[in-house]
């Protein structure tokens, strides 16, 4: 079994290349090269007995907000169809989003929008390759939160002194 | 390298594809790509949008038509909504791919969501215009 499996490169995985399998869930992390020969994949450790870490949580954060962000994009719709329609239904949408649960919503995805917004900056200054070394991914992780939390309360303390 | 005992996979692709290391059609990080340059362009129309809507709190609609009626509003209303539905669309497409591994259901929700994001966007644009041609 283990004869032919080469490790895939990764510096941990190069040791136990040709040992026999130790977990079971390996057999399914098998890839091949692009000549056909079958290579071990490293695994990652489940995410039960995975400790959680700024990058790793930020990082699922940027996922959960993403999708509450794109189910909050079915209100902003409704507002941009009412607002076109009619002033009746113009009235009905804005009375959703003004009545205590559409504030609580709107309170929400104003989080999401603006946690997103700054781990998705984040993710840019990354992509450009800056700030990937671990001390400035959790520095700059840690700002992620601040400055979801500063942006959060100055959007509603605007909107309360606006309306 | 050349162990003949090593277990093969029989593939079908030349030497010199193996050789130019390239992808299938050169389009394998279009996603990545397209991910990115939304994302850079909803980095301003999203603080613009945000703004306008606080701006509009508790308008009446003939002031919020007025508003949209305006070529360079109607023109930033419009970039936003392909920008935040194209980006959404990448977005959630990963999700689905990532969780739903069965072949059936996942082409369902990918064709599922293709479409309700498409008529979510076509939505948006068609009330847009039509604010900005009719107020």
């Amino acid at each position: 079994m283990s004869d032919g499996l080469r490790n895939s490169g990764a510096a941990d995985w190069g040791r136990r290349g040709g040992l026999p399998m130790t977990d079971i869930r390996e057999a399914l992390m098998v890839g091949r090269t692009s000549d056909g020969k079958l290579v071990r994949r490293p695994l990652s450790p489940h995410l039960q007995v995975y400790k959680p870490q700024i990058t790793s949580v930020t990082s699922i954060m940027h996922r959960i907000t993403g999708v509450g962000l794109g189910v909050g994009t079915l209100v902003l719709v409704w507002w941009l169809v009412a607002a076109a329609t009619s002033d009746a239904a113009y009235d009905r949408a804005t009375w959703f989003i003004g009545s205590w649960i559409g504030l609580l919503l709107m309170f929400g995805w104003t989080a999401a929008l603006w946690y997103h917004f700054a781990n998705g900056v984040r993710h840019l200054f990354w992509d450009f390759g800056y700030g990937f070394d671990l001390p400035t991914a959790h520095a700059t992780g840690k700002a992620t939160a601040v400055a979801t939390v500063v942006l959060t309360v100055l959007t509603w303390i605007i909107i309360f002194a606006a309306g | 390298m050349s162990d003949p005992k090593a277990p093969q996979v029989a593939i079908m692709r030349s030497m010199l594809g193996r050789a130019r290391g390239l992808g299938a059609a050169k389009s394998g990080t279009a996603h990545w790509w397209s991910q990115r340059a939304t994302a850079i362009a909803l980095v301003p129309l999203s603080l613009w949008f945000v703004a306008s809507v606080i701006g509009l709190l508790g308008a009446p609609r003939a002031a919020v038509a007025a508003w949209a009626a305006g070529p360079i509003t109607a023109t930033l209303l419009l970039a936003t909504i392909a920008a935040l539905f194209q980006h959404l669309h990448l977005g959630v497409k990963v999700v689905i791919e990532d969780y739903i591994h069965a072949e059936r259901p996942r082409m369902f929700w990918l064709l599922a969501l293709k479409g309700l994001i498409g008529l979510m966007a076509l939505a948006s644009a068609v009330s847009v215009l039509k604010l900005a041609f009719t107020g």
